[in-house]
Formats: structure tokens, sequence, C-alpha cells
């Protein structure tokens, strides 16, 4: 408290942070740039390890047999599924029912605000149907879920089959202590969302379905399983949920274990482990890795099935067989086993996975980062804003020069009025609620008056908007003041500067890699922006950092990490669509990302336009 | 009035131009210049005796005045209406377990079906309160707002009154010489002071906090009423009404109590009574006061118990607000501390955590013995902070003084960095709890961290200010500019 009461050591310190204001702030972005480098750097982070003392020591023991039996079902799945044309929901009714489930459907409708061109689908219906297996060794208040989508095509047949086959195993078996709940559902996330809501009797989405006829008790972890060969290579583990939301680490250590354990290559973001971390090509690898996923977690939307089941606190994660030109194959048996072992550990539980960490960034399967090691990389870029804003306080607050007789001319540089603030505040706001509205109110509109389709009308509606918002009235604060002060916009930045801070750090708690990425390219724009930067240039350098460049350059960036590279048309397309996704997932699942940046990120991104063109 | 403010103006420069820069150079010139700026005073007494001035005077600021409550009211019917109400009536930091809406309709539905409302452990308001909703309860969302434009109409008139005895207290010291030549820039002038008024009751109308407070329909901003009305009456003089709202904010959430201090000190001083334990009319006045305190207070016990016909609402309410059995996070320190103390010590920190909030009354008062009013906003933040339920309608009291101290802003320290944390904490509350309560991934630890930062950034506001006070009132009487012995230039320093 000394440094907050001794005014000479107050002084001095100020001095030194107005003095060094700018070297500092390079400093810091450098570090917080390189920090978050290291991150993927063996040595730096930590070995993944088991919390949960009831799944501690691997003591189960797997004797799934019947591998082939599942595949013959999934056959006949795939089969009854080109009959009926969609859901064979009538067979699966029966399949169940012999296998000693109680079996209950849920039918569900869904129209989409507009028609999801990547999936090719805009009024949805359709049926899940799911079986329970009663607990035999305890009160019936827990459950475990396993699910398999069923696809349109011929995909994930073998997922189903393994899942009615392991039923089967699992119903002889007599130390459940949790209900288990086999669920096929439709339409994957949107069926995923319609039986979630079912289950747990709350309607967030405005989405038709039926009530649920049975119940297990309250579901404590759940995985889905996707698998589309009779022989695999690698199991691939998918984690990041709705908005970022990750599972306990402790769903992905088990995992891990069980791989480990029965011998079956195992994958994240489809990469396996090296053991080489320190060469280059290995820590390029491990940091490949990490991005994949901060990328990912970034997007805000689900990547697997599991994605939904995180915000109704279950933990939750996607497990994809991948089937690639290895020799060494993995059969169903095995895959099986790997699940039945999983299934086993989870039903120890005695209490809801809490135990290890719910913040984290895996560079391989086997390492993770905690929020104590990747906060800090944030916290260097964060600190840059509060410099800046402290610089500009100083500024606004020292002393005006005093005139002969010893009083102070308050007159000449009196405060710039609130309106001259608060009106570009406002305006820059209603700038984005018109880019959050006006794509999905306008589109019918936009169909009939150009030849687009109606997708096709959102997105551009949304970027015409977005790039509507640099050309808006900037400089109001002539119009109401006559003339725009040095003192008008330093409050202006000084305002935005701390908007953007607070902003940024409550996106890094919810979700840090969307934070993360928002930071590294708006934190300096809002440092070097000035009206008296050269206009030209710094437009460009504003616009390339703003966060619809940000989302385009992240597309290409992607592809890239997936080894995948796109040309620069069919970049743009996937542009296109992955913002008209980001669009669906709001206003399908809930994602939290279309609105933060149309209401908040943009807005806030406007005042700095507006403090490059004050006059 | 706009007449009586330039000749407000006028004298003010006159007198510090005439009466302090000269004296620098000839005393002969200075002599004469003070007749004429003394002749000046009288003339401006009059006219601000003027009632006719008065009325125009009313004319002119009541119009900014009744805008902005047009305003504000706006704002909160449009917020009613939305679906944020119901999101914003549930948050832990609008609404405590006292001043909760949902239990006064719980109440309300017991009081009617004949069952005590106290029974059931649900609803924790005063027995008033309740038979007020008995009555308007259909009207609650206009007795809110009422509520709410009743304390900034109350909190403008007190400033407005208290400003103009500043500014007369400023003017006598000006005449006596008492002021030191280099403070100059310390005098405060009619025009900086001529907005205080409105802006206090803008920013008791437009702070966000008091809004979410009035849209969640806490009770607390009816608290807020009264003690803006006890703060109104104190400043205007009248004993008795004092008192009555006193005892009725006392009756309503105990630690208003507190405030007796200051109404004493700032009473006394209007009438001119010396604050000195061996004279008799001291003892004679704090009397009067403790007399009409307590029989107002027993008349209002006494009305709640025949209205009730028991005494079930003492150990509900005085019980509740002591003994703090509801550990609901909320933005206060007790609900943490208490949630992991064992219980054997439960009743002594009870003791510390309760007496803390009454203990800072005696140091403060001796401190600050000649500025009741400071002192007033001292004991409001204190009981803000401390206090075993606070919600953010607590916090939005004391800040509506904040700009009848913006003549402090130039001895405050910590103000960019305290403004920058209280910011920070209020985005970060919801945003915890949602990780905490929503996502399960964060847990109580986050959102106490953030409760704690909250408190102490309110401390440091409060001590900021207090700071500042003290330090100026050091000047007025030192100089402006201190020497040390040697002829170095000083700093002050709190210690």
């Amino acid at each position: 408290m000394g440094l907050l009461s001794d005014p000479n050591r107050r002084r001095a310190l100020i001095s030194l942070l107005t003095r060094l204001n700018s070297p500092i702030c390079v400093v810091c972005y450098m570090a917080g740039v390189a920090w978050f480098m290291g991150l993927a750097f063996e040595p730096f982070t930590l070995r993944t390890y088991m919390s949960e003392n009831a799944m501690g020591s691997t003591m189960v023991e797997e004797r799934f047999p019947a591998g082939e039996r599942a595949l013959t079902t999934g056959r006949e799945f795939s089969a009854h599924k080109k009959k009926a044309g969609g859901m064979p929901v009538d067979w699966l009714v029966k399949t169940m029912q012999a296998r000693g489930l109680e079996v209950f459907t849920q039918r569900f409708s869904r129209k989409l605000p507009f028609p999801d061109e990547n999936k090719e689908r805009y009024m949805v219906k359709g049926t899940n149907v799911y079986g329970i297996l009663r607990a035999p060794r305890a009160p019936r208040t827990e459950a475990l879920v396993l699910s398999a989508p069923c696809t349109p095509g011929d995909s994930n047949n073998q997922a189903v089959g393994l899942l009615l086959g392991l039923a089967q195993y699992f119903r002889n078996q007599i130390y459940w202590a949790k209900d288990i709940i086999f669920l096929v559902n439709e339409h994957d996330l949107i069926g995923m969302q319609a039986w979630l809501e079912g289950y747990h009797h709350t309607n967030t989405t405005g989405m038709d379905w039926s009530p649920l006829q049975g119940r297990g008790g309250s579901i404590q972890a759940a995985l889905s399983l996707e698998l589309s060969s009779d022989v695999i290579t690698s199991m691939d583990l998918v984690l990041e949920g709705l908005n970022g939301q990750l599972p306990n680490l402790d769903l992905a250590n088990l995992f891990y274990a069980f791989c480990q354990k029965i011998g079956v290559l195992c994958t994240i973001q489809g990469k396996l482990q090296r053991n080489d971390w320190d060469s280059v090509s290995g820590y390029s690898h491990s940091v490949q890795t990490m991005m994949l996923m901060v990328m990912k977690q970034a997007s805000g939307r689900p990547w697997g099935d599991h994605g939904l089941f995180l915000r109704y606190h279950i933990e939750a994660a996607s497990i994809k067989g991948i089937n690639s030109f290895r020799q060494y194959k993995t059969d169903v048996t095995t895959i099986g086993r790997l699940l039945e072992g999983m299934y086993r550990k989870l039903n120890n539980l005695l209490e809801r996975l809490h135990q290890s960490y719910f913040f984290y960034l895996m560079p391989s399967l086997s390492h993770f980062v905690s929020i104590g090691y990747y906060m800090p990389a944030f916290g260097l870029l964060a600190v840059i804003l509060l410099l800046r804003a402290l610089d500009l306080w100083v500024q606004l607050a020292t002393p005006p020069p005093r005139t002969e007789d010893g009083i102070t001319d308050k007159e000449q540089v009196s405060s710039p009025g609130v309106l001259s603030v608060l009106t570009p505040l406002v305006i820059s706001h209603l700038t984005g609620v018109a880019l959050y509205t006006l794509p999905i109110q306008f589109q019918e509109m936009a169909v009939e008056q150009f030849p687009v389709s109606e997708t096709e009308a959102v997105v551009l509606t949304a970027i015409g908007v977005y790039t509507a918002g640099l050309a808006l009235p900037h400089n109001t604060h002539r119009l109401l003041s006559g003339e725009g002060t040095e003192q008008g916009w330093r409050v202006l930045k000084l305002v935005a500067v701390l908007y953007l801070a607070v902003l940024l750090g409550c996106t890094a708690l919810i979700n840090f890699s969307l934070g993360f990425i928002l930071a590294l390219t708006l934190v300096p724009v809002a440092a070097f922006v000035t009206p008296h930067v050269p206009k030209v240039l710094s437009a460009f350098i504003l616009v390339i950092l703003s966060p619809a460049c940000t989302l385009l350059f992240s597309v290409f960036f992607f592809q890239e990490l997936q080894e995948l590279p796109v040309s620069f048309q069919e970049g743009w397309l996937l542009y296109l669509s992955v913002i008209s996704q980001g669009i669906l997932d709001h206003f399908l699942y809930g994602s939290l990302v279309y609105p933060l940046i149309a209401l908040l990120v943009y807005p806030c991104w406007l005042l700095f336009w507006n403090i490059l063109f004050w006059k | 009035f706009n007449k009586t403010l330039k000749l407000l103006m006028l004298n003010q420069w006159l007198t510090v131009r005439c009466v302090l820069i000269p004296r620098l150079k000839s005393p002969g010139v200075k002599r004469r210049f003070r007749i004429y700026s003394s002749a000046l005073l009288v003339l401006q007494w009059l006219t601000n005796k003027d009632y006719k001035g008065g009325e125009r005077f009313l004319v002119k600021m009541a119009a900014p005045l009744t805008l902005l409550v047009i305003l504000s009211v706006t704002i909160r019917a449009v917020l009613y209406r939305s679906s944020l109400a119901e999101v914003i009536s549930e948050r832990v930091e609008v609404v405590s377990p006292l001043t909760a809406w949902k239990r006064v309709v719980e109440g309300l539905a017991l009081l009617d079906l004949g069952v005590s409302p106290y029974s059931g452990d649900v609803f924790h308001e005063t027995p008033l309160i309740i038979y007020l909703f008995h009555f308007v309860v259909d009207y609650a969302e206009i007795t809110f707002m009422l509520a709410d434009v009743i304390t900034a109409v109350a909190l403008y008139m007190a400033v407005m009154d208290y400003n103009k005895q500043v500014f007369r207290k400023q003017k006598y010291a000006l005449e006596a010489d008492r002021y030191p030549l280099d403070c100059l820039e310390l005098i405060r002038s009619p025009k900086e002071m001529y907005y205080i008024p409105l802006k206090v009751a803008m920013f008791y109308l437009l702070n966000p906090f008091t809004i979410l407070s009035c849209v969640a329909k806490s009770t607390c901003g009816l608290n807020n009423a009264v003690i803006a009305l006890f703060i109104l009456t104190t400043i205007k003089g009248n004993v008795l009404l004092s008192a009555i709202f006193l005892s009725l904010a006392t009756y309503q959430s105990i630690y208003p109590l507190t405030l007796c201090a200051p109404a004493l000190l700032y009473l006394m001083q209007r009438q001119f009574i010396p604050v000195n334990f061996r004279r008799v009319s001291f003892w004679w006045f704090i009397a009067q006061y403790a007399f009409m305190y307590l029989g107002s207070l027993f008349v209002i016990v006494g009305l709640s118990f025949f209205l009730l016909g028991s005494w079930d609402y003492v150990p509900s309410v005085y019980g509740f607000i002591l003994s703090v059995p509801d550990l609901t996070p909320n933005i206060g320190l007790f609900w943490y501390f208490f949630a992991e103390m064992f219980e054997h010590f439960r009743l002594f920190f009870l003791c510390v955590f309760q007496i803390n909030v009454f203990f800072y009354t005696i140091p403060l008062s001796i401190k600050l013995k000649e500025h009741p009013v400071f002192l007033i906003f001292m004991q409001l933040a204190v009981i803000s902070i401390f206090k075993s339920y606070p919600t953010v309608g607590d916090i939005a009291l004391y800040m509506a003084f904040l700009p009848v101290w913006s003549h402090l802003h130039r001895f405050l320290r910590n103000i960019f960095l305290v403004s920058c944390v209280l910011l920070a904490c209020s985005a970060l509350f919801p945003v915890l709890w949602h990780l905490w309560i929503y996502a399960g991934s964060a847990n109580s630890n986050f959102y106490y961290a953030i409760t704690l930062l909250f408190n102490v950034a309110q401390i440091l506001l409060v001590s900021d200010y207090f700071y500042a006070f003290l330090r100026r009132e050091h000047h007025l009487s030192y100089g402006l500019y201190l020497k040390r012995k040697d002829g170095s230039e000083a700093t002050l320093v709190l210690k």
C-alpha cells in the first residue's frame, strides 16, 4: 500500500510508465505472443494425470467379445436405413427391445431461420430413439449416456451397430450402478438438442419436440461415438463444445489411459503424439495441435454431438474412429473393449467429475496447459490496454497552462461534453444491433430483389452492414460542439480502451481462445490509433485487423493447420459458409460468438475507427 | 436567479481579486476594496433572500430535473416491460434475501392466507413494508419508480441547501481573512457549484446500479428513499422530522443508526450549540433528539406489533440481519467467510463483523466534527460496504454524493485505478457467476475473489475521498504550497 499512498514513489512510477509507455507496450505484446508460443513446448507443459480417485487405478477387466456381431447389426441397420430413407425407427425400437432395454422415441421438428447449405436442410423433422438399461445395483438416480448419430448416407452404421452390441453385452452384466442410456439421434446436433431439452424439461431455443416418456437419473457423463469403417487405425478424441466449453480433463485422461492399456493408437485434433519434442519438427507439430484446438475453441461451435451436453453440466466427449493408410489396424471388438472399460470406470464415479481442470489447452494427448499457465499470455496483452489507458489519463489530468495573473483559464480546455463521447458510442452500438438483426430480417426481401439464395442473402447482408458501418458519420461531435478537440478524442479513446479491456477480459474467462485471438488483433489497433497517424495506411491496417478480416485469416490459417490448404476462391466460399454457420449456430444452439462479435466487439472496433477520423 | 448568480460570481471574483491579490501590493487599496466588497455582500445577501428570485430559480432549475426524472422513469418503464426484468430480479448482486421482491410476494400470500408472513423463513422485510404493499401491490412498479424519484429529488434539494451553506461559510471565511494567500485555487466558485445538485440527482437516477435495483423491485430503493428524506430534513434543520426519518431508517435495517452522529453534529452546528461535553445545552439537545428518536421508534415498533399481533418480526428481521443465517452469495464480505467458518467461532466473528460497521462512527465523528455532511457520506459508504446483506442499490446511494465532492478531484490519488477496478468487477460478477453456477467450470473462490476486489476498491475509493477532504482542509488553513523547515517542497502523506 506504500505505492498507493506515498506521492513521491507514485509520481516516479507514473512518470516511468508514461515516458516508456510505447516500448513497454511493444515488449508486452512480444512477450505475450512468445509466452503463448512457448506453451506448446513440452518441458513447459504438465503431463496429464488422473485426479479422480474413483477412476484412479485401472482395475477393471474388459471382456467385450462380440465385435463381429456388432458389425453384422450395423449392416442390418444400414439396410433398414436405406429402406426407410432415414431413421429406421421401428427396426431400432424392436432391436433395442430385443436386447432388453426400455425403449422410447422422441419426435422433433425445427424450421431453420434460413436454409443450411452445408447440410442441405431447412425444415427438419426427425425422431430420436433411446433405450435405457436400468441399473441393477443402485437406486436409479444417476445415468451415463452413449450416443451414436444416425447420419444420412453410408457413414456411421458401424457406430450404431457397436452401440447395439454394447447394449446387449452390458445388459448381461450385473455391476452397473448407474442407468445407461443408449441414444441414436437423428439430424446430429438438432436431434441432440431436442433430446437434451426434453430430458431436462427446458426449452431455450424454441424447438418443437414431443416430451420424453422415460428418463434415467441425472446424467453424469456422456460419450458420442462416430465410426464409419469395420477396422480403424486410430481413435480421435474431440473435446471442444458449445461456446468453447471443455469437459473435465479427467475424461480425456480416462480415454488416454484406456488407449494406452488396450493398445489403440489415439489422437487429438487428428494428430498423433510424437516423442521428439526437442526437435524443430516435433515442436512445430505440437504447436500445430495446440493451434488447432485454439481455433476450434474460438469458433464457439460444438465440434461433435457431445458439445451440447456441456451446457447441462454433463462431462462429454466425442470419439471418432479414423481409418487411414497405416498398416496397424484395430478391429471393432477392441473398440468395444475400450468403451466397456471407460463405462465401467465412469460407473465407479461417486460424484460428478470435478477434480481435474476445466480450463486447459492440449498440445498433445498426454500433455496439457492449465489456466494458470496460459492466462499470463493474455494478461500481457491486456496490460497494454491498461498502460495506454493510464497514459491517456495522465495526459488528460495534467494541469492546463496558467495565464499570467495566476488564474487557470478553464474555458479554453473545458472538458468535452458527455454528448461528444456518448454519440459515437450510441451510433456504433446501433450499427452493431443492425448487424445482429438485419441479416435475418431482410433475407426474404433480398431474395426477391437479387438473384441469390437465402443463405447467400443472409451472409451478404451481414457483410454489407459490416462494411456500411465504416462509412457512418463519424464526426458527430462537430455538429454538437463545433470543433473536435484534442481532449475529445482522448476521452473517447480512454473509454474505448477500457471498454475493450473489460470486454476481452470477460471473453477470455469464458472462452480463452476467442479472447486471445481477438486480443492479438485488436490490442495493436487500440494501442496505436490516434487522429495524427497517417490516415490511409492506418485505415488499411485497421481494416486488416478488424474482426471480419481476422475471421477470414483464421479460415485460411485453419485450413493450413489441417494440412488442407485452399486457393483464395475456395477460401472465400469457405469464409461465407463459416459466417452462415456461425449465425445458424447462434439461432439453433445458442452459441454466443455471433452476438458477441456483432453487438460488442464490432462496435468497440468502430470506436477506434471513429478516433482515426477525428477532426 | 441568473442575476443573483452573476452578482454572486462578481462578488466572488471581486473578493478574490480585491481582497487577496492586492494584499500583496498595498494595504491601503485593500481596505478600500474590502469596504466595497462588503457592501456588495450585503446586496447579494438581500437578493438571495428575495422571494421572486427564488421563484424564478425554481422555474429555471426544475426543467432539467423534470427532464431527468422523465428520462429515468422511461428507462425503468421500458426495462420493466422487457424480458430482462426477470433475469435482473434473480441476480444475487441486485437482490438480497432481505430485499428480494419474490420474498415480499411470498409474504403477501401468507398474509392473505391469514398466516404470519414470517412463518417459513422466507420473508424478512419489516411489517410496514408488507402492509404498504398489501395496498399498493398492483402498483408496485410505480411505487419503486416513485421511491427512486423521491430519493433523487430529496438529495437534490438537500445538496442545493448544503451548497448554499458551504458557499456562505466560505464567504465569511474570506471576509475574515482566514484563508492563506496561496489558496486561491481551492476556493469554490458558484459557477462550478451551480450544477452539482442536478449532477447528484443524475448520479442517482441514471446510475446503472440504481436502475438494476429498481427494475428488480428490490426494497432497497424504499430504504434509500427514507434515508434520503432523513438527509433532506436534517440539512433543512428540522429536528423532529430528522428524528422520525432516522427512526424509520433504523427500523428498516438497523445500520442507519450510525447516522445519528452526523445528524446531531449538523443540527447542533446549525443551532450554534457547541460540541462540548461540559455544556448543559449540548446534553439538553442530545436528550431532546434522543427523546424524539426513541419516541418515534417506539411508535413504529408498537404499530408493527399491533398490525401483526405478534413479535414474530423481531427475530425474523433484526435477528436475520444480525446473525446472518442466509449465506447466499452476494457482493458483501459475510457469506464466504461464514460458509467456511467452524461453528464454534461463529458467534465471535459475527460480533467482530457487526461491530465493524458501527465502530467507525466514533473516530470519524471526532475527525469530521466540523463537516457532518461529509460524515454522512462516509457513514453511508461504510454501511454499504460492511453490512451483512449489501446490494448494488446501497452502493448507488453513497455514489450519488460523489459530485458534491467534485472539488476534491485534484487531491484524489487512486481514482483512475479504483474506477477501473469497480468497472471491471461489475462486468466480471455475472461472468464468474455463469462460470460457477451454469458452466460448472469455476467455483465459489473465483466469485469471492471478485467480491473481495470490489470491496477493496470501494474502501480505497472512500478512503481516498476522506484523505482528499482532510488534505483540502489542511491546505485551507496552512497554505497550498507547503514548505519543509529547510525550505524544500513538502508533501503530505497519509499514515
